[in-house]
């Protein structure tokens, strides 16, 4: 313990920012790799749960009248791009649950006495994590639901599928971790998920288009965000690559698959912006 | 230059003063120790420090720079051992520890330099790679201990760092921070333990009711309430009136400052007298009035003493009074960030 070195006054001096950030993300990110390592249920669940949607629900409507469904598609090539989306979502809307325990058990301090170079690493790794998860997820589902005879997108189909994913997990994972700061506890941000999960499917074109819906449903579909993530999706399943091609016939017009990201990529800014302050506030 | 200077600070939380006009001056290179009452406002003035709480007002200067405005330099140099022991139970400590190093940006290198000093010196070799859910509180603490100095902070703060600790554990600890301070570090540290406060501290503070009651060392806190201790018993277990006449006698005897009934101890007599000479007489004005000795000790004043003296309780009764008031419940969900 003698002769101690200055380790700051090497590495530290208001030089080195960007190295300093990636470190302290890096390790951040680590430590939520290792905990999913040595407790994968949740993952394997996360994979488990959209392949029995997949299979059960591809498996309901497997005998409909052909023609029913637009472009003729079968109901399991429909659903895919529904449970893709859906995968995606579900795991993003959890991003906040390990920052709630560990704003629970206190961990969270052990950071916040750290000279962290900036805080906002936090909120990275959590990112980091999610999105990589979320990724992988949805991957496996594709490949499966490919195996099934759903189809595979293709290569540039396959980038426009996973663009879209990356932005719809940023959003819903800027939106788990805002609330997860916000609300008092974890038993809270669970029934939030819980709640906001399912009536978000049903109330998006995952299981059936616009055109099966009442009309209030309908509305709901269109402004659903969900919406503007599977319909490109699957028009990216449908045939060759055209974002400029109507995917979402809504009740309030015809949007093609620009608008869907636009929409999405809005989505995704906002959120970020209006849970900027919170995050500011909480961690500072 | 003093290492700490907290001025005139006050905290609430809500209706509840935490701290009032609390002020502290930690010097360069000493063991400094906060003594007081569960509820007192130790953690509290230690969370402030650390830059994990900003106070309602007052001013904090950590190594000769304002906390307030410049938190990220305190923390820098600062080693923080939390009171409430915060670990990632799914990680192994040496895990923990590389995190650490990376929050602290210290090359890898160095991190595992580190650790292999620290786990040698607190003697966590055979554990350090199972998993944190596994440990005992004795590990937990040494692991907690590990952390906060792996950047080898040139302050270390520990809240009630040996609170319900095997002996080895504390023994081991102990015995790193007098390591420590003869090696130029800075140490302050929290207590209840009357014990540990004079065993290791070289200077302190008395904190009652968010505010400094008394400071000095040990030493010097003795000598300012003057006098020596006598405690008197008549017999064995007396009862209470006895022990009241004899107060009464007694309270004519010159010399004699104080005299307190501590019924806990058999109703044995507490008393302050002014210097030895007074022994003899109290001898023979019990002997006149014919009540028997079974036993006439004298003592210097211990930190016990000083802190009756300061608050008029001891430290045991301040801690039921605040113990029955508080609810932790709430504490630990509004100390949530
Ligand atoms: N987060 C909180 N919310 C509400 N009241 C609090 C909170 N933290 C502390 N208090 C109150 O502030 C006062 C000081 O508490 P503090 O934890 O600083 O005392 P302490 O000296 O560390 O006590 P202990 O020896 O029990 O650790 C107490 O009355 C306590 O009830
Ligand atoms: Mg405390």
């Amino acid at each position: 313990m003698e002769n101690t070195v200055d380790v700051y006054a090497q590495g530290i001096d208001e030089q080195g920012f960007i190295l300093e950030v990636l470190q302290e993300t890096l390790a951040l990110t680590r430590r939520l790799y290792l905990q999913l390592l040595r407790r994968p249920s949740t993952l394997v669940a996360g994979i488990i749960q959209p392949l029995i949607w997949l299979v059960l629900f591809g498996a309901l409507f497997s005998k409909a009248p052909e023609g029913l469904l637009p472009g003729g598609m079968t109901y399991g090539r429909f659903l895919g791009a529904g449970v893709i989306v859906f995968t995606a979502f579900s795991g993003a809307l959890n991003a906040g649950l390990p920052v709630m325990f560990d704003r629970e058990f206190g961990f969270l301090n052990r950071l916040l006495v750290a000279p962290l170079r900036s805080r906002s690493s936090i909120v990275f790794a959590s990112v980091i994590y999610i999105t990589s998860i979320s990724l992988l997820q949805s991957l496996v589902i594709m490949g499966t639901a490919s195996l099934l005879g759903y189809g595979w997108p293709g290569v540039s189909g396959l980038l426009v599928v996973l663009l879209i994913l990356l932005i719809l997990v940023f959003a819903v994972t800027a939106l788990s971790l805002g609330l997860a700061f916000a609300l008092p506890g974890h038993i809270e941000l669970i029934a939030v998920i819980f709640v906001a999960n399912l009536p978000l499917l049903f109330a998006s074109t995952a299981l059936a288009p616009i055109s099966f819906m009442p009309t209030w449903l309908g509305w709901l579909a269109a402004i659903n965000p969900l919406t503007f993530a599977i319909e490109p999706i699957r028009a990216a399943y449908g045939g060759p690559l055209d974002l400029g091609i109507t995917v979402l016939h809504a009740p309030y017009g015809d949007v093609n698959g620009y608008g869907c990201l636009s929409v999405l990529m809005g989505l995704t800014i906002g959120l970020f912006f209006l849970i900027r302050p919170l995050m500011n506030r909480k961690l500072a | 230059m003093p290492v700490i200077e907290l001025h005139e600070l006050e905290k609430s939380y809500g209706s509840v003063k935490a701290l009032q006009g609390l002020n502290l001056q930690v010097p360069k290179g000493c063991l400094y120790g906060l003594l007081g009452p569960n509820g007192a406002g130790k953690t509290t003035a230690i969370r402030i420090i650390c830059t994990l709480l900003s106070p309602d007002s007052g001013k904090v200067i950590v190594g000769g720079v304002d906390a307030l405005s410049h938190p990220r330099v305190v923390r820098r140099s600062l080693g923080y051992v939390a009171q409430e022991i915060a670990i990632d139970k799914i990680l192994t400590g040496r895990e923990l520890l590389q995190l650490q190093g990376d929050l602290y940006h210290l090359a890898t290198s160095q991190t595992s330099l580190r650790i292999r000093e620290l786990v040698e010196r607190l003697g966590m070799q055979t554990w350090i790679d199972r998993r944190c859910g596994s440990y005992s509180g004795g590990m937990r603490r040494r692991l907690d201990l590990a952390s906060g100095l792996l950047h080898r902070p040139e302050l270390l703060v520990l809240d009630e760092p040996t609170v319900g600790l095997d002996i080895e554990s504390r023994s081991v600890i102990w015995q790193l921070l007098k390591e420590l301070i003869s090696n130029g570090t800075t140490i302050l540290l929290s207590s209840h333990y009357l014990e540990e406060i004079e065993a290791l501290a070289q200077r302190m503070a008395i904190i009652d009711k968010g505010r400094v009651i008394a400071e000095g060392t040990a030493e010097q806190l003795k000598q300012q309430l003057g006098g020596d201790r006598v405690t008197l018993r008549v017999r064995e277990f007396s009862d209470e009136k006895e022990s009241e006449m004899v107060r009464t006698l007694l309270n004519r005897i010159e010399g004699i400052t104080q005299v307190v009934i501590n019924q806990a101890q058999g109703f044995s007599l507490n008393l302050v007298v002014d210097s030895e000479q007074v022994l003899p007489r109290i001898q023979e004005e019990l002997n006149k009035a014919q009540f028997p000795i079974f036993s006439l000790t004298q003592s210097r004043a211990s930190l016990d003493d000083v802190y009756l003296q300061a608050t008029g309780k001891t430290l045991m009764d301040a801690e039921l009074e605040v113990a029955s008031q508080r609810d932790l419940k709430l504490e630990s969900k509004k100390a949530m960030r």
